[in-house]
């Protein structure tokens, strides 16, 4: 019995308690008018406070998409001009109706050494059958690119790339990898890793076999 | 067997998790109170739950069952015990379901206290934690999950990994582990995580209660921020000790002499830190005075927002770091995440914005209330500078294409004068009086730490000539160091003359007394000492490097390293150490041997370099054995020579101590002193709202 | 016999003078920078190619060989700012620490210039309205005398009627 009270009491209380907090309690004197400066901030500040956090996130789902997106694949492969060490120029442009291979690499990558050889080699097997091969040399220093490149005797164009522009053109996300263009200058895939033979032959010969763009 | 245990609990805590978040947030909005408590129920069961999927991932960590995809991702034949079952964090799906578990326990702590006042709450409380207990575990379940398998599916050239068998596949089980990551192997790095990990599930609770008062409209009572101050003392402490951990391991492992690099992961766990200490400092100001309730409603929401935030941005690598995780499927639900996080709690603020409305009522700019705002102010300044710095080379890769980097040079340079305001703002703030601080009493107290401190400083600065900078940072150092020990000694000679106590009774019954204000005053010793070896890094750092043969001296600042040879030997946990032998030498005199290693993990093949460190009170001498040339007959090295740099720990640790203090609860029969102080009113007059 | 002496003195002398040169010539050729100061110019620019790590203490194969070209650019006399330069051509701006004070990126510096600033200004303005709530509250406060009638009516109602309804 007692307890029901008890309870009884509190539940009283607590309704009083959240009638009272709810009842006004001071009457509001017309003179006393502070609400205007506020809501001055409240309409300005909401919609501005919205604005930047959807900024943030949209920001931020940039930022995602780009992490997570891989190599430029498809699509009309991304124009340069190349320098090369030895002083020639290539603009990829101007090789419409050949079959290019760009192959980006570094001196400090030891999975590049592993495919050079075999490039070369490929190189000289199809040089004379309308196939172009690019080497875009990846944030190194000349001496050990030169280095390199006798090493392996390349007698292909390799340059280095200036403010790492076709790197981020081509969205590479790391060396060795390797880009097919075909003869009508569009992307048809990419190599991730070293090339082993005979994948860039094949590849060559599936690319050699396709009708010449009309001139 | 057990792995299929684990991978059913793990799913069962998720169906209990989406059932609690639903029917709590159902029976909040339809008064059914048998849904709140099946609700309460279920949520209370996730913790149990997760602790058994937990168990079971350890326990096959233990056994080294090579069957599971994550055994073989973290742990090798190699690696001692301890180290296999602390790798139960080493990766990432580990990790999200430590993550998930902490925070499934902190839920049922919070279910399973008193609800005295804040009945009205529990509905939302439970379904704003368990939304993200939800999000989590559900994670773990679809997309990181521990329990997953290796498969060879014929015909795809890399192995699967997967849950459940893909159709024509074979099991895979490799001969030995990869093991982790050997610049994981430190005791920092063994701490970290799951302090850090606690430190910011911890600020979910505050949260929760934040939104559920917005939610319900009772947030003009005081229970919920006194509730949300407790968590958030606990959930600060973790965050700080994991700061404090990763700052040591990267001192001790990466070896380039230094503890904090600025780096975005970095930044994520600071940003919620500052804004949680401004915060805990924000609710004395409604806990003495009734101010601040909206100010403080959007610093818990930001301060969660931020571990949110920071979360997202360490494990879906959308901002580069060092720190980076594997990359994984992770980025779009955290993103999903985020998104809602933050959506719903800036609609949720802004709905009841009127009525967080307090009268707040000044009585004089020179007044702690002034001070707090004040300090306030910096912090979420500091804040900003670090986000902006953080996010602005997404923003200018955005814009314009070109990718930059926003390194130290930048945050120290910003944020140093900001610290510089805070650090002095410490010092006197506390000499403050609320509502009114009278000038002359302010300079009284003041000045016999202004004097001694100037004079400290005139005297070092003219016998050690050097940039002005690092001479205010030590005159800022040495004047509020003696402020808090002013505080200390008033009180202290108070009680020794009037109760005749003597000096260490003196100075226990008054911390004892105010457990809440010397435990604050011992944590800003604390920040002091922290401040003193920050100075010490950023501008007494020499460093030196240089290739010598055997008998030849490295000199630097009056320390001098001679190389005496090179040895090899295998080292344990798989790996290849060489080790330099060498002698330091201060001013001629030799000090001792050192031994810089390098050590080469085989199975990852991965170097490791292991400083050898001479260290005093006043400096670390930093050596590293970087290359060898010759056969080992000579050999590069570099040396460190990092001021003051222990001063950055041992505040750390006295940082420490002083939140033990400060969050001791008091004895029985003494209630916490605080003080009511209510807007000062005159004749009789109803209070205003509270 | 005189002229055969003269010729071997003229020999001597010739031959010792061409080694006094040669040892000159020796002494002016430039000197190999220190480690100490190729990581002084290292120490202002990133590792190209791993995140976040500056370019003195990263020990990769690639940051060696960037460490060496460093080394070479200093003993052909180039001056920093010459080295910084050339970095951030070949490299992008990304190898900087320091964000540039021109273009877009200025405004990682300007922005937190502005926060403080407006920062200052809200606690300023925040500051001042209370106060002058404060001042407003106690000027009203004098000049009611009579302060039980800012009781609401409404509220005198409940508590009458609650506390009839305790009884």
């Amino acid at each position: 019995m007692q307890l029901d009270q008890d309870q009884n009491w509190e539940k009283r209380m607590a309704d009083i308690e959240t009638k009272i907090s709810s009842t006004p309690l001071i009457v509001e004197e017309p003179g006393l008018n502070t609400t205007q400066p506020q809501r001055k901030w409240k309409t300005g500040g909401i919609p501005l406070a919205f604005v930047l956090v959807l900024g943030l996130l949209g920001l931020l789902a940039w930022g995602l998409k780009k992490a997570q997106a891989g190599p430029v694949d498809s699509g009309l492969a991304p124009d340069f001009s190349l320098t090369g060490f030895d002083g020639r120029t290539v603009t990829l442009s101007e090789l419409r109706g050949q079959v290019v291979i760009i192959n980006f690499w570094a001196s400090w990558c030891p999975p590049c050494r592993e495919e050079a050889a075999y490039l070369e080699q490929t190189w000289r097997k199809y040089k004379d059958r309308g196939v172009v091969f690019i080497g875009v040399d990846y944030v190194d220093t000349d001496k050990e690119a030169l280095a390199y490149i006798q090493e392996f005797d390349i007698t292909y164009i390799n340059g280095p790339d200036i403010g790492t522009r076709i790197s981020q053109a081509y969205n590479i996300k790391g060396v060795p990898e390797t880009f097919y263009v075909d003869k009508k200058g569009q992307l048809r895939g990419v190599h991730i890793g070293p090339l082993k033979a005979p994948e860039l032959d094949q590849k060559i010969e599936e690319l050699l076999a396709e009708p010449d763009p009309g001139n | 067997m057990i792995s299929e245990i684990g991978l059913i609990a793990l799913s069962i805590a998720f169906l209990f998790s989406v059932y609690g978040t639903i029917g709590s947030a159902y029976g909040g909005l339809r008064n059914r109170p048998a849904w709140v408590e099946s609700s309460r129920n279920a949520s209370l069961l996730v913790f149990p739950l997760l602790s058994l999927s937990v168990l079971v991932v350890v326990y096959n960590l233990y056994v080294l069952d090579l069957s599971q995809a994550y055994v073989a991702d973290v742990a090798s034949r190699a690696m001692s015990t301890f180290l296999r079952v602390t790798a139960l964090w080493g990766g990432q799906q580990g990790s999200i379901l430590f993550w998930a578990w902490i925070m499934s326990g902190f839920v049922a702590i919070v279910l399973l206290r008193k609800w005295e006042r804040d009945r009205e709450l529990i509905p939302y409380v439970i379904a704003v934690s368990m939304l993200t207990t939800t999000f989590f575990v559900g994670v773990v379940v679809f997309i990181t999950n521990p329990f997953a398998r290796l498969w060879h599916v014929p015909g795809a050239a890399d192995l699967t990994t997967s849950v459940f068998q893909p159709i024509n596949a074979m099991p895979y089980i490799p001969e030995d582990g990869q093991g982790l990551n050997p610049l994981l192997r430190h005791f920092g790095m063994i701490g970290h995580p799951p302090t850090t990990y606690i430190g910011f599930t911890g600020f979910v609770i505050p949260f929760a209660f934040a939104m559920a008062a917005l939610i319900t409209g009772k947030s003009q009572e005081d229970e919920w921020i006194r509730t949300s101050r407790r968590w958030t003392l606990v959930a600060w402490i973790f965050l700080t000790i994991g700061l404090i951990l990763g700052g040591r391991w990267a001192y001790d492992v990466l070896g380039w002499g230094g503890f904090w690099g600025w780096d975005p992961v970095e930044n994520a766990m600071f940003m919620p830190w500052l804004t949680g200490t401004a915060f805990l400092h924000s609710v004395m100001m409604t806990e003495k005075r009734g101010m601040l309730k909206r100010w403080n409603m959007v610093l818990i929401i930001l301060t969660y927002a931020l571990t949110v935030f920071g979360t997202f941005i360490t494990r879906t690598g959308v901002i580069s770091s060092v720190h980076a995780f594997s990359k994984s499927a992770l980025g779009p639900a955290f993103f999903i995440f985020i998104g809602l996080t933050f959506i719903g709690s800036l609609s949720l603020l802004f709905s009841r914005w009127d009525a967080l409305k307090t009268e707040h009522q000044l009585e004089s700019f020179f007044s702690r209330e002034a001070a707090f705002v004040l300090q306030n102010m910096l912090f979420l300044a500091i804040t900003f500078a670090v986000f902006w710095g953080t996010v602005f080379p997404l923003l200018s890769e955005l814009f314009t294409g070109t990718k930059i980097t926003v390194g130290p040079p930048y945050f120290q340079k910003v944020t140093g004068p900001l610290f510089f305001a805070l650090v002095l703002l410490m010092g006197i703030a506390p000499l403050f009086a609320w509502r009114k601080q009278a000038a002359h009493s302010l300079g009284r107290a003041m000045l016999l730490p202004l004097a001694a401190s100037l004079g400290i400083t005139a005297i070092w600065g003219y016998s050690h000539r050097m940039h002005p900078a690092p001479i205010f940072g030590l005159w800022l150092v040495s004047f509020v160091l003696l402020t808090i020990l002013t505080e200390f000694w008033k009180g202290v000679r108070a009680r020794m003359q009037g109760r005749g106590e003597n000096l260490f009774l003196a100075l226990s019954r008054l911390i004892g007394r105010n457990h809440r204000r010397y435990g604050g005053y011992v944590i800003h010793l604390g920040v002091v000492m922290i401040a003193l070896g920050v100075i010490g890094d950023a501008y007494f750092k020499q460093e030196t490097q240089g290739t010598l043969t055997a008998g030849q001296s490295l000199t630097v600042a009056g320390y001098s390293l001679r190389f005496e040879g090179l040895n090899s030997y295998p080292g344990t946990d798989g790996r290849e150490v060489i080790e330099a032998n060498t002698t330091l030498l201060k001013n001629g005199q030799t000090v001792r041997p050192m031994q810089p290693r390098r050590d080469f993990f085989i199975v990852q093949e991965q170097p490791v370099t292991v400083p050898a460190v001479y260290a005093t009170a006043g400096t670390d001498v930093y050596i590293m054995l970087l290359d060898w040339q010759d056969d080992g007959r000579s050999a590069t090295f570099k040396i460190y020579i990092n001021s003051l740099i222990n001063w950055v720990w041992a505040g750390g640790v006295i940082m420490m101590l002083g939140t033990l203090v400060a969050a001791w609860p008091p004895r029985d029969g003494q209630k916490e002193t605080t003080y009511q102080l209510r807007p000062q009113v005159f004749g009789p007059q109803p209070s205003t709202g509270d | 016999m005189k002229r055969k002496l003269l010729f071997i003195l003229a020999f001597v002398l010739a031959a010792s003078l061409l080694t006094v040169m040669i040892v000159n010539a020796q002494d002016g050729q430039p000197r190999i920078p220190t480690d100490d100061e190729v990581n002084a110019v290292a120490k202002k620019l990133y590792c190209p190619v791993c995140p976040n790590t500056p370019l003195d203490v990263c020990e990769t194969q690639a940051c060696k060989d960037w460490r060496a070209q460093i080394r070479d650019q200093l003993a052909a006399g180039w001056s920093e700012q010459q080295i910084l330069d050339y970095f951030v051509q070949q490299y992008g701006e990304r190898v900087l620490g320091e964000p540039q004070r021109s273009g877009f990126t200025s405004m990682v510096w300007v922005l937190p210039l502005i926060a403080v600033l407006s920062g200052i200004v809200i606690v300023w303005q925040v500051l001042r309205s209370w106060r002058l709530k404060r001042a407003e509250q106690v000027s009203s406060e004098i000049s009611t005398p009579n302060s039980s009638d800012r009781i609401s009516k409404e509220l005198r109602a409940l508590v009458e009627k609650e506390l009839k309804e305790i009884d």
